[in-house]
Parts: structure tokens; sequence; C-alpha cells
């Protein structure tokens, strides 16, 4: 194992060349550019070998990369923003045709006005496409899960694709020091792809044909949620395995920070969870029993895991970094509907943040907690839906 | 006893769902004739896409992938990717079987992309002139004169007034290794230049003439003479397009529009003078691509 100084976007590319993608397809758009950049470079020189496809746009980069994957090739793509939200109808290409693919998506928000820093929104708006979304914390993690993924996504019981979020420049242009796996530990953790149905000449078979409403499509579509049922007990054994053969440990859906004994727990997404993990400790040196969820995986959304680590907590703080129009943010609405029913049911508060890549600090969080510790006091919500430090 | 020159194996089966006459199985039969078994073909939404079977069966003999409307030339271009980085690309074909929209609209920037990417790939365009599985839109390939559904004719005309695009030239600007324009009813013709694009080393492109007895309103038994009458006329001229030069493969321009459109009842509503502005357009067209043959081979 090799320990370097990376920023994000490298860790992912070296995701893609230990996990021996053979076809990638992609279009360059802010801040994911050094991927695909990096990853070029593998090829050129003779460090990666695959095919990489100049795309003319991210729609036909994940086309591609279905077609790819069909023909039996290890397929990476990566994109931010704008470039995922085009690849939308694609997106539900790929998981209805049970496609494997694994996409690095870094996580910008969306124009306009046009902006290119942090938001979740971009990836939050492809929750119905059946993709398996994780949400990463550093560049080790970004590293670590994309190699992961490639495990989970082709696992025959599951064949899903996977989409891995990196905040941009937080973690897409910040450096820190990761460790690479050797090449050698991941062809023995990951072996190569074999499609189950894969375009042969020698069996003919038509993939993605009609079917009509008295035929089979109902079916197609339960069985993408029973391969999404299956994702979490998948993806623990995987870690697991992973801890085994590396020896770090990723702990599920979840990430669960000082949660024993909080009475205020905040939910939070992506590479802000550092900033908050620092004020939970200044809070607890100060006895103020405060705790922190981090949400690595949106989809399949993890509520019985949820339910299970607020059992005891008394308040729980929802920070979004994205927005669903007319409603809320996406996070608080899916734990909210998971603890519909729940024998314990905390007070719970949506808090927007940090959307279009604004600071979240230190300052912040500790007068997001602080509110959350009134609200408690009260025993009542002041405003269900915040939007923090909103200027109009 | 073996056809001089057809190929007697079959690779479409019968079973199939496309209407009687319909030009596209001709081109699909032919095509797949001459590819043979090592060909993998994908197809977007298009009449194609619903003429196979519904899942699981299919009549095809070889694999099929079918693909989003847009995507024809991204998907040809992942499968041959695929093949060659697994080593399995020389033996095989890879063909993007799609319509005049699904091609000449909203898959013309896959297009534009594979090309210029210069993938071993081939695409054929099979061209019936509108959206035909939608129930007969106009498309840019729908020709001057006819009338569609999005086209429809009232009491202030309706009908498209505008040529249809040249996507031989538009390929051609690419400088593509291989072009050609084929019509079923000249098979022996069609089936060249089929041999050909399948052994060019790089992107071919084959625009198929393909009739459409359901939208262009005809007897199907006529389809083929309605093919040839579209040939002799200039409306649908036989080309290549290879190494920068073109080549007219059908010289003898003896018929005139007017018998090609008079048998057809998406053009029944035209007025005279409208025919014989098709016909200036089509005797321009005629005449540059004459001059376009003889400069090329300067």
């Amino acid at each position: 194992m090799v320990k370097k100084i990376m920023t994000g976007d490298i860790a992912a590319a070296w995701g893609a060349r230990l996990s021996k993608a053979e076809v990638i397809a992609a279009y360059p758009i802010t801040p994911q550019t050094i991927i695909v950049e990096k990853i070029a470079q593998f090829i050129s020189d003779g460090e990666l070998k695959a095919e990489y496809l100049h795309m003319e746009s991210e729609h036909s980069a994940m086309a591609a990369c279905i077609a790819a994957s069909h023909t039996g090739a290890r397929t990476f793509t990566a994109t931010s923003s704008q470039g995922l939200v085009l690849m939308h109808e694609l997106l539900h290409w790929a998981s209805g045709a049970r496609i494997p693919v694994v996409m690095a998506n870094v996580n910008r928000a969306l124009a306009p006005p046009w902006n290119v820093w942090v938001e979740h929104t971009d990836m939050m708006s492809q929750r119905d496409t059946g993709w398996v979304q994780f949400y990463a914390e550093s560049n080790q993690e970004v590293l670590d899960t994309i190699i992961m993924s490639y495990k989970l996504c082709e696992d025959k019981e599951i064949q899903l694709p996977v989409m891995v979020g990196l905040d941009a420049f937080y973690l897409s242009h910040t450096s820190e020091i990761v460790d690479i796996p050797d090449q050698d530990s991941v062809d023995k953790f990951l072996p190569q792809y074999t499609p189950m149905y894969p375009l042969d000449i020698e069996d003919p078979l038509s993939i993605g044909s009609l079917s009509m409403p008295h035929q089979w499509y109902s079916e197609f579509r339960y069985k993408i949620q029973e391969a999404m049922d299956r994702v979490i007990p998948k993806l623990n054994q995987i870690e697991e395995d992973f801890y085994n053969e590396f020896g770090r440990r990723y702990t599920g859906p979840l990430e669960l920070y000082n949660t024993d004994g909080a009475e205020v727990v905040l939910i939070v997404s992506g590479a802000a969870a550092g900033t908050i993990k620092e004020t939970v400790d200044i809070f607890r040196k100060k006895g103020i029993k405060v705790g922190l969820i981090r949400l690595r995986m949106f989809r399949p959304f993890p509520s019985e895991e949820l339910n299970k680590a607020l059992s005891k907590a008394s308040f729980v703080g929802v920070i979004d970094r994205s927005f669903s129009f007319g409603h809320e943010g996406a996070i608080f609405s899916e734990l909210k509907a998971s603890l519909y029913g729940a024998k314990h049911s905390p007070l719970i508060k949506n808090f927007i943040l940090g959307i279009g890549g604004r600071d979240i600090t230190i300052d912040t969080i500790s007068r997001v907690y602080d509110n959350c510790f009134n609200c408690l006091k009260n025993n009542k919500i002041d405003n269900p839906v915040e939007w923090v430090d909103i200027k109009v | 006893m073996k056809r001089a020159g057809i190929p007697t194996e079959e690779f479409i089966y019968s079973g199939h769902t496309a209407c009687p006459g319909c030009g596209a199985m001709l081109v699909a039969r032919y095509l797949l004739k001459v590819l043979g078994k090592n060909t993998i073909m994908n197809i977007p939404a298009c009449c194609f896409a619903a003429i196979p079977g519904t899942f699981p069966d299919t009549c095809l003999g070889i694999p099929l992938l079918y693909n989003a409307f847009e995507t024809t030339a991204a998907t040809a271009s992942g499968i041959e990717a695929a093949l060659k980085i697994k080593g399995k690309k020389e033996k095989i074909t890879v063909v993007g079987f799609a319509g005049d929209g699904g091609t000449a609209d909203i898959g013309i920037q896959a297009l534009s992309g594979a090309i210029e990417r210069g993938h071993e790939i081939m695409y054929v365009c099979y061209d019936n002139e509108a959206y035909m599985n939608t129930g007969m839109q106009t498309s840019s390939l729908t020709p001057m004169g006819a009338t569609t559904t999005t086209n429809p004719v009232g009491k202030h005309g309706g009908w498209k007034t505008r040529k249809k695009k040249n996507m031989m030239e538009i390929v051609a600007a690419h400088n593509i290794p291989y072009a050609a324009t084929v019509n079923p009813s000249y098979p022996m013709d069609f089936i060249k230049k089929i041999e050909k694009a399948k052994s060019i080393k790089g992107p071919s492109y084959i625009h198929a003439y393909s009739v459409c007895p359901t939208g262009w309103r005809y007897q199907p038994e006529i389809g083929l003479e309605i093919g040839r009458l579209a040939t002799e006329t200039g409306i649908f001229p036989l080309y290549e397009f290879e190494n920068d030069t073109y080549t007219i493969n059908y010289k003898k321009k003896t018929k005139q529009v007017i018998e090609y459109y008079k048998l057809q009842g998406r053009f029944r509503h035209l007025p005279e003078d409208f025919v014989k502005e098709v016909q200036r357009v089509i005797d321009k067209e005629w005449q540059r691509l004459q001059d376009k043959e003889e400069c090329s081979h300067r």
C-alpha cells in the first residue's frame, strides 16, 4: 500500500484504475474534469488498459457505457451537475437494463444562475432512477467506495448501477493523504466482470424488447426493487471483506459519530460531516450531548438503520444540501416517512444549508445545534424547514 | 440452388409484426443476409423496435440491443469499444439501425460524434421519410410536398414545403471513409455496398430508401416499383462517397417527379405548380451531384 497526497478527483480516477475499468466514456464538466483527464493519462501511460471514448455529451457517454457493459466490459464514467441531469433518461435506462455501471458524480449546483460549487440537488433529483447512491466524506472514501461499488453492482443478486458522489471542490479539488491499495489485493477482492446476459453472437438474444402491460414489464420493475432490498446486507458483507483485505472499516449506509447518549443528533451527507464532527467535539467537551449521523447512502434509503440509530435521540436536525421545490429537503422527507409509526419518534427539523457551495462552518453548525436545543426546551419547532442564513 | 449474388441464409425469421410491404423489413433482410451471423445490431425507438417481437421472443438470428431514441450511434460506439478491449472486434460487425427521425433529428449529435471518433461501426438509416412508428409525423427527412399528421393539409396549404436534409452530405463533411445510398429495388447494388461497408476499417454510413405503404398511402404490391421510380426520377439517387470521391451508381435519370408523386396518397393534394417546383429542386440536386462526382474524380 502506497500513501499519496491527492484530490478527490484523482482518488476517483485511481478507483477506476484499480478496478480495471475497461471502457471509459465521458464528457468534461467542471469540477469533474480532473477525473477523466487523469484516467486518460493512465491509459496514455499504459497504466490502465482501457478504451477511452471522447463522447459528445454526457447523454451519449452513459449510452456508450450501457452498451459496453452489455457487451461484457467493465465501464466507468464521471460527471457532475448539468451533465448528470442531462443523463437522466439513460440513468433510468441503466437500471432498467440491470447494468453495473459505476459513475463518480462531483456534486455541484444546477444553473441558473451558473454555479460550479457543491450542492446535492443534482444527485438527489436522480433518486428515482434505480441507482444506488453513495455520498463520500473523504478522498479515501471516494477511492474505496468505487472499488466496493463494482463488487456490489456486479453481484449477480444486485446488477444495478452505482453513483458515488463527491462534493465539488471540498473533495474534488482538495488534497488529502490517500492510501492506494495494492493492485494484487484489489484483483483478489474484485474478480473480472462477467455479465449474465451478454451480447453474444453464439447466443443471440434480443435485449430490451417490448413488454406489454399483460406481459413482464411490472415484473421487471418489481425485480429492481427486490435487488434494492438486497443492497444493504450485501454492502455490509462487502465492507467486511474490504476490511479483511485492506484494513479500512466502513460502517454500511450510516456513520454514527457520538450518537450514544446524544440528545440532539444532526444528519448530513457529504464532506460537511467533517465540520460537524469538529463541532460535536467542541460541544461534547462542554458536556453538551450532541451527535451526528452521516448518511453515506441515500438509495436504497436506510430506513431501518436510521430508526435504530435514532431510537434514543430527543431531537433530530436534518441538514439538506439540496431542496425539493414545493416541499422540503429530500433527506428530511425520507426520514420523516421512515419514522412514521416508529415506537420512538423524536422531534425533527429541517435545516437547508450550504446551497450553491455556501460554506458550512463550525459557527453555522453551532447555531444549528443551539436552535435544536431551544426547540427541544420549548417542545416546539419554530420553523420546520429553515433556510439558514438566507439574506432575503 | 443459390440465387446469384444474394445470400440464401435468413437472419429474420417468420412471426415478425411488420406491415405488409414494409420497406424497412426488406432493408433489414438484405442487410443481415450480407452481414451474416457475426453481427451485433442495435436499434432505437423506431418501427423496427416493434417488429422483432415482445420479450422474450425475437425473430432475429443475431444479438440485438435496444437503445434509447437518440443513442444509436453512441450505443454502437460502446459495443465496438467493448469488443475491442475484449479482443473480439476483428470478427464481429457492429451495426446501428435507425429510422430517419432517429438519425437525422434526435440522433444526429450521437451520429456526428461516433463518425468523428472513427469507431469501426456501420450505421444504417432506413429512411421512410417520417416518424412512421408513432403515426407519420414530419421528420427532417420528410420530402417536399408530403402531408403528414403534423403537416396536415387544410384550406391554407399545410404540407411540408422545405427540402429534406441531405444526410449523405452531412456524413461526407465528417470525412467518413465510406457512405452510400441503397434502395432495395436494386438488390445487387444494395448487397455490393453492404459488403463494401462491412470491409471498411472505420465508420460507414448507409442511407437506405425504405418504402412505407401505410404512411405513404399506396398499395403494398407496388412498393418495389415506387422504389425504382425514386431512383429513376433522381429523387433518391444511388451513389457512394468513398475516399473523398463521389460515384453515381445509376445514371439513367429518365422519369419525371410527377410519375413518382402521383402514385402516393401523401402527395395527392399538391397543385401542379408545386410539383414543378419539386422537379426544379430535384433537377438542381441531380446536377449538383453530377458536378460533385466530376470534381471529386478530377
